[in-house]
């Protein structure tokens, strides 16, 4: 009967120490944007739908952003990006998931100049990617800013030849993720 | 005992493993989603589509229509004579915009605003349809024998827009109408008029369409002499403008003109060719991420 009071034990203060994990961070403000000078027009759109979840523990991250939620203001612009571009019906998202390479601590205010290696995919198109970024961590909460080019012929994402207005092959990503403990 | 605590020991590094797949824990399976597009412009030819221009953005759209290709070569299929309407566009939120247009058909000027009700979207606040409602004023101001009061020259336009789109490729729209003609041209027209607008629009590319659109009036309204309205269009989407080349059996472009007055045919050729060109212009502030 001991042994079975042990083995209780066991099992309650693993499901505990599950219920109790508090490695899990995840985006509350966010905004990602893109920049393309054009010449009639310069081309730009924001996004503050995404989400982004920072795991402690094994220091994975992961962005998840949902492709029809940028908003442009030229609302016909919105249109060609989302069906002759994204093809967000098809593609919905565009996802990051990797893993923080070198070490940080949210608990301690600082600047840390950080990368992150792994699976951007975006048009369906999946990129093995190392984007750096920087992780402030002051009194304003814990921010983590990065930028990025995407190269729209890595993603097979195509320019369509008739255009009023064409975008550049590369495009200049900016992303900035606030994050907070994770409450369940 | 023993069972509970199996299931203890073997529920809880399960609910570990489901904690640790971030990516499902950043996925909102429910997640509200908009349909985008229904239609690419705010007509489905001649009639409206239940998009509205976005916020602070201007639709400048120059429409032509030609004369009948029955005219024959003499007049090169009707392409010697044309009829045109210029009109502005403009979005005072992404719900609600305000138009006015002149056309030189009947020297008539329109005026006319737009509300979005609802918007088709998928996941936790689902609606199966985008509904949209239009209000339109018009005004004759050619100079007629004997001479009528503006009063006279007036019709008022009332529709309720419903839409689905099935699949990214088509959109299907049905718009019940009503018109009051202050004075209809032949007397013993009905003033106030009932139809119902029927259109459609089929994506064959990423940019291209093609659209349907036939106005159905409904039966003993108004004189034999006119037709149902009935066009069909090839649109192309070039990120700025919507270029729509068309065919159609009427020469207004105002819900008056060719819902109640047209009187050209299908059958007997009285086919117009034309098109509309529509350009969007921002006046919206950049979108800058705070």
């Amino acid at each position: 009967m001991k042994k079975l009071w042990i083995f209780v034990l066991i099992g309650v203060s693993s499901t505990l120490s599950a219920l109790a994990q508090s490695e899990i961070y995840t985006s509350g403000k966010t905004s990602v944007s893109f920049f393309s000078a054009a010449p009639l027009e310069d081309i730009e759109a924001l996004n503050q739908k995404a989400v982004s979840l920072i795991n402690l523990k094994n220091r994975e991250i992961v962005v998840r952003i949902p492709i029809r939620e940028f908003q442009f203001s030229n609302k016909l612009m919105q249109q060609h990006f989302n069906e002759n571009y994204m093809e967000s019906e098809k593609h919905p998202y565009a996802t990051f998931k990797g893993i923080i390479n070198e070490p940080f601590v949210f608990t301690k205010p600082g600047i840390y100049n950080l990368t992150a290696t792994g699976i951007f995919n975006l048009h369906g198109v999946n990129q093995k990617r190392t984007l750096s970024g920087k992780l402030s961590v002051g009194d304003q909460g814990i921010l983590l800013e990065t930028d990025f080019t995407v190269l729209l012929a890595d993603h097979k994402i195509k320019i369509p030849k008739l255009v009023f207005n064409k975008i550049a092959e590369q495009i200049a990503v900016s992303t900035r993720f606030n994050y907070s403990l994770r409450q369940k | 005992m023993i069972r509970l605590i199996i299931f203890l020991l073997l529920s809880s590094p399960t609910f570990v493993v489901a904690q640790d797949d971030l990516m499902a824990l950043a996925t909102d399976s429910n997640e509200t989603q908009l349909a985008n597009a229904t239609f690419k412009a705010t007509r489905i030819i001649n009639g409206h589509s239940v998009e509205t221009v976005g916020k602070y953005n201007m639709d400048f759209i120059i429409s032509h229509r030609f004369d009948r290709l029955n005219r024959g070569f003499d007049d090169f299929f009707g392409l010697d004579a044309a009829t045109n309407r210029l009109a502005l566009e403009y979005g005072l939120t992404n719900d609600v915009m305000v138009g006015i247009g002149r056309s030189s058909f009947e020297k008539n000027y329109d005026f006319f605003g737009k509300f979005r009700l609802l918007r088709q979207s998928t996941g936790r606040n689902a609606i199966p349809i985008s509904l949209t409602a239009f209000t339109g004023y018009s005004l004759r101001t050619f100079k007629s024998d004997p001479r009528r009061t503006g009063r006279e020259r007036s019709s008022y336009t009332g529709q309720l827009l419903i839409a689905r789109k099935f699949g990214e490729a088509l959109s299907l729209q049905i718009s019940p109408t009503y018109i009051y003609r202050e004075r209809p041209d032949v007397f013993t027209d009905l003033k106030s008029v009932f139809a119902t607008g029927l259109g459609g629009r089929l994506k064959i590319t990423k940019r291209t369409s093609v659209n349907g659109e036939y106005n159905y009036v409904f039966p003993n309204q108004i004189d034999d002499r006119y037709k149902n309205n009935l066009s069909f269009s090839y649109d192309i989407e070039t990120g700025g403008h919507v270029f729509q080349l068309l065919f159609t059996n009427s020469f207004g472009m105002v819900e008056r003109q060719f819902i109640t007055e047209t009187d050209g045919s299908w059958s007997d050729g009285d086919i117009h060719f034309g098109f509309n060109i529509s350009r969007t212009f921002s006046f919206a502030k950049r979108s800058k991420p705070q």
